[in-house]
């Protein structure tokens, strides 16, 4: 962008306040927007948790959260997406010093632990609808699958996305392009764990409260 | 037939003439033109240059340009309402039955919210604010014109609905439990969630585009305070959509999962609770109702100021209380159903918030006030618009202060009343402010400005047509009527509703000025020519290139020093006596590349949406797919820019000298 010339010129005649810098560069433009599309997201997530919170308790005579959630399964499930999201950083850091075997073995190590993830939340699912408590038997039950599946079908977004970059990864390189892609692939990751945070502390942990 | 799901012959209403005639005309409307279209070889033209275009300006002009088709459509329904409540007293049925007035109420609302006023207010930020922002695009090019083909996709499902199958019977905000399958087991609800699904996803990516933009793109030197002040309430407008349209995605989605896989988030069994509904609907649909008006706060101060040959007066005051509607907004979501049994304590601290949200809306009119005050005011279009609005808009204002005390709510709720209020805000703050923006920036689009004598005719059709037509609603609501009646028994309320038909009828006649406004601007282009880029002596860097702008809309980036950059320019070049001299050292300068992503999308979009609605499972799959091979297509394109050498910029600055280059 012959935008970042104009800039050099600016900053070297005057020193100027950060917001009168002109344009950003386009890395901090595509990280930026994709903190927005991000923050979009959380706000969605938020309207499918203030549901949950009001129909928590609309059990409608079926099986109840105390009755059904295995503390031991969702360990497990945390576990494996904060262990993805380590090994997401730790791809980063290899991105940032442009090491591909690390890059691509950090990826590997996040897709199969995210992967793990969605293996164990679709047994919980399959766990629960065997038990009769399926989407279509309560609020409670229809609240809970739309807001934890929501997240699952992040996650599965996620790995799909996570597969494309290894692709494009090996086909063109460290290219800007696939860098700003990358780190926008880290962000979402990431935020991904925030709202797991949220659904363990929300559902499952208030969700077995005597 | 399971191939096409519920879809037969039975969903075209081929027994219901009204709507046969409407579609029959629509459908011969799109034939002649498609076909005038294809015949005079503008097709390869309409594709490079405008369908694929990833330019700001463009997508801005083809959103305006969907809106005011739409406000067609949205008008035509509301004409219909007027006339049918004009005729249907007594024992007369008029001529409208309840399941065809049903749709209409519903898509009236759901059109003039959704395909009008949102594209027109997202049309003029696309064409003003990068320009008044000194800057080359949008901060995502490509988005914005996904953004524009999804919106582009809601309003063809809707008007798709029409001919096949029916429209949602349930009012524009689809309530639960009446919208629920048990209740509403046709397509009508199917297609107003698909649409605005569609569409909603469109406007929050815009929404996601523009804050970037604003808060990561503007010309050197200008820093927030030195910003125009239509793009603050762009600003304002844009964190508003990210920050609703997600709940909104969100509650339709639920009320999908609902009428689909048999979920319980809404239903009257299994511990459903409609009320979550009507809470997470308004929550968007509150600062929704900012989100339309803010920007147009920004139109009638960019108008006054320019007009008055004055700097706005109070413009940091104006920046704080756009700031703060944006966040009181979320406040005040309860209003909209202090029927429904919250405590006293619930609805106090609503009606409380609602009543402070006036005090930045009457700062930021007494702020208009006293630009104006001392001015030399020159009373073109956009001026008579934004005066029109001032007068009416305080009124409308008040009677939304009375509604937002609960006890008095109380005794109106649902009535006529009401839609007077939100008529009475509506239509004066965002129609007129965005008709004003379109006068306004018209010229600086095409290059030659609009009839000034239309123009007037249409304003004051508008204006006095829409009192006539909404003070009676608020005597009839007071008289108890209640909102959305096919007929009525109440002989008294008859006067009345012949008058609001009257003004309905001189709308039309303001609408039909428009459009003759357009044609003979168009015919008489030569001499409404503007050569100078800056028609009006205006104040921000818009007016500091040539009309219409370049592909780079700035050869060279504007240097900003301070508010109202490009008047404080002029000042300077008049106080020196002489011009600067221009500079030929050009830039080669990179744009984004046309993209057939947005346009693909869509269509994908509006096979998968008009497959989901009908059951059509197979179709539906395939539109989904085709999508996201769009988008792939798109993540493995290796081309994004393309160069604009510096000689052709410099030919082109040549050919087009504006008067102050800065």
């Amino acid at each position: 962008m012959n935008v970042a010339v104009e800039m050099n010129a600016v900053r070297q005649g005057e020193s100027l306040d950060i917001s009168e810098a002109g344009p950003a560069p386009k890395r901090i433009i595509a990280g930026f927007g994709f903190w927005i599309f991000l923050l979009s997201d959380i706000v969605m997530f938020s309207a499918l948790f203030a549901s949950y919170a009001v129909l928590a308790k609309a059990s409608a005579g079926g099986l109840t959260t105390v009755q059904l959630f295995d503390q031991r399964n969702v360990a497990m499930e945390t576990a494996l997406l904060l262990l993805s999201s380590y090994s997401c950083g730790m791809m980063s850091l290899a991105i940032n010093s442009r090491r591909y075997l690390a890059t691509f073995l950090g990826a590997v190590v996040t897709f199969l632990l995210g992967a793990a993830f969605l293996k164990l939340e679709l047994r919980e699912f399959q766990g629960m609808i065997a038990l009769g408590a399926a989407p279509e038997r309560s609020a409670f039950l229809s609240a809970f699958f739309t807001l934890v599946g929501s997240h699952g079908l992040h996650v599965t977004v996620g790995l799909a996305w996570l597969v494309l970059m290894i692709v494009q990864l090996s086909l063109r390189g460290f290219q800007d392009v696939v860098v700003r892609r990358l780190h926008c692939f880290s962000l979402f990751w990431h935020a991904l764990d925030i709202i797991w945070v949220l659904i363990f502390t929300v559902v499952y942990l208030m969700g077995v409260l005597p | 037939m399971t191939l096409l799901g519920k879809l037969d012959w039975s969903a075209v209403p081929l027994d219901q003439p009204i709507i046969m005639g409407t579609v029959g005309g629509m459908v011969v409307a799109i034939v002649s033109i498609l076909s005038w279209v294809t015949l005079k070889g503008y097709v390869p033209y309409l594709w490079r240059e405008w369908i694929t275009s990833v330019d700001h300006k463009r997508i801005g002009v083809m959103y305006i340009v969907l809106a005011l088709v739409m406000l067609l459509r949205g008008f035509a329904d509301g004409i219909m309402m007027r006339t049918q409540q004009a005729v249907a007293a007594g024992g007369a049925q008029g001529y409208l039955p309840p399941e065809h007035f049903d749709q209409i109420f519903s898509a009236h609302g759901t059109i003039m919210i959704f395909f009008v006023a949102m594209p027109l207010v997202i049309g003029l930020m696309n064409f003003a604010v990068p320009l008044q922002l000194g800057v080359r695009d949008v901060a995502f090019p490509t988005m914005n014109s996904i953004s524009f083909w999804l919106t582009a996709s809601g309003v063809l499902l809707t008007n798709v609905s029409l001919a096949v199958g029916e429209f949602a019977k349930t009012g524009w905000f689809a309530y639960p439990p009446l919208s629920e399958l048990q209740f509403s087991p046709g397509v009508g609800v199917d297609y107003y969630l698909w649409s605005l699904q569609l569409s909603g996803i469109g406007t929050l990516l815009s929404g996601v585009n523009f804050v970037t933009t604003i808060l990561k793109m503007r010309a050197p030197g200008m820093s927030y305070m030195r910003m125009p002040v239509f793009c603050w309430t762009a600003l304002a407008s844009n964190l508003l959509i990210v920050a609703a349209f997600p709940v909104l995605t969100a509650l339709f989605a639920m009320l999908l999962l609902d009428r689909y896989l048999g979920f319980h988030f809404f239903t009257v069994d299994a511990g459903g609770n409609a009320m979550m509904y009507v809470n997470l609907f308004w929550v968007w649909g509150h600062p929704e109702v900012y989100i339309l008006v803010l920007p147009a706060f920004g139109i009638f101060s960019e108008v006054a100021a320019t007009f008055s040959g004055k700097s706005l007066f109070g413009y940091r005051s104006m920046v704080l209380a756009t700031m703060t509607i944006c966040v009181l907004s979320y406040t005040v979501w309860l209003h909209h159903f202090f029927t429904m049994g919250a405590s006293a304590s619930v609805n106090a601290f609503f009606g409380i918030t609602s009543m402070i949200i006036g005090v930045p809306t009457g700062v930021k009119v007494f702020n208009w006030l006293f630009t104006m005050y001392g001015g030399r005011v020159r009373f073109t279009v956009p001026v008579l618009w934004t005066i029109g609005f001032m007068m009416s808009f305080v009124f409308g204002g008040l009677t939304g202060v009375l509604l937002a005390l609960p006890a008095v709510d109380w005794q109106v709720h649902n009535s006529v009343f009401l839609v007077a209020h939100f008529h009475h805000v509506i239509i004066p703050g965002v129609l007129f402010g965005c008709m004003a923006g379109y006068n306004y920036w018209f010229p600086k689009a095409f290059g030659f400005r609009l009839d000034e004598r239309w123009g007037k005719a249409a304003f004051w059709c508008w204006f006095i047509g829409f009192h006539l037509a909404f003070m009676p609603l608020y005597v009839t609501g007071l008289m108890g009527m209640p909102r959305r009646l096919q007929h009525y028994d109440v002989l008294a309320w008859q006067p009345w509703l012949l008058v609001a038909e009257v003004g309905a009828l001189v709308i039309l006649t303001g609408i039909i000025c428009q459009i003759v406004q357009i044609v003979v601007s168009i015919r008489h282009r030569e001499q409404l020519r503007d050569t100078t880029g800056d028609p009006w002596n205006g104040r921000t860097l818009e007016w500091s290139t040539a009309s219409p702008p370049p592909a780079w809309n700035f050869a060279v980036l504007p240097r900003v020093h301070e508010l109202d950059a490009f008047w404080a320019h002029k000042q300077r070049v008049l106080a020196k006596q002489r011009l600067p001299v221009r500079q030929h050292a050009y830039q080669p300068i990179e744009v984004p590349k046309n993209s057939p992503v947005g346009f693909a999308t869509a269509f994908f979009a509006v096979v998968s949406g008009f497959a989901l609605i009908w059951h059509i499972w197979w179709m539906a799959g395939f539109g989904v797919l085709g999508a996201a091979a769009t988008l792939l297509a798109f993540m493995f394109r290796t081309k994004d820019e393309v160069e604009i050498p510096a000689d052709q910029v410099d030919l082109f600055d040549r050919a087009h000298p504006v008067e102050v280059s800065l």
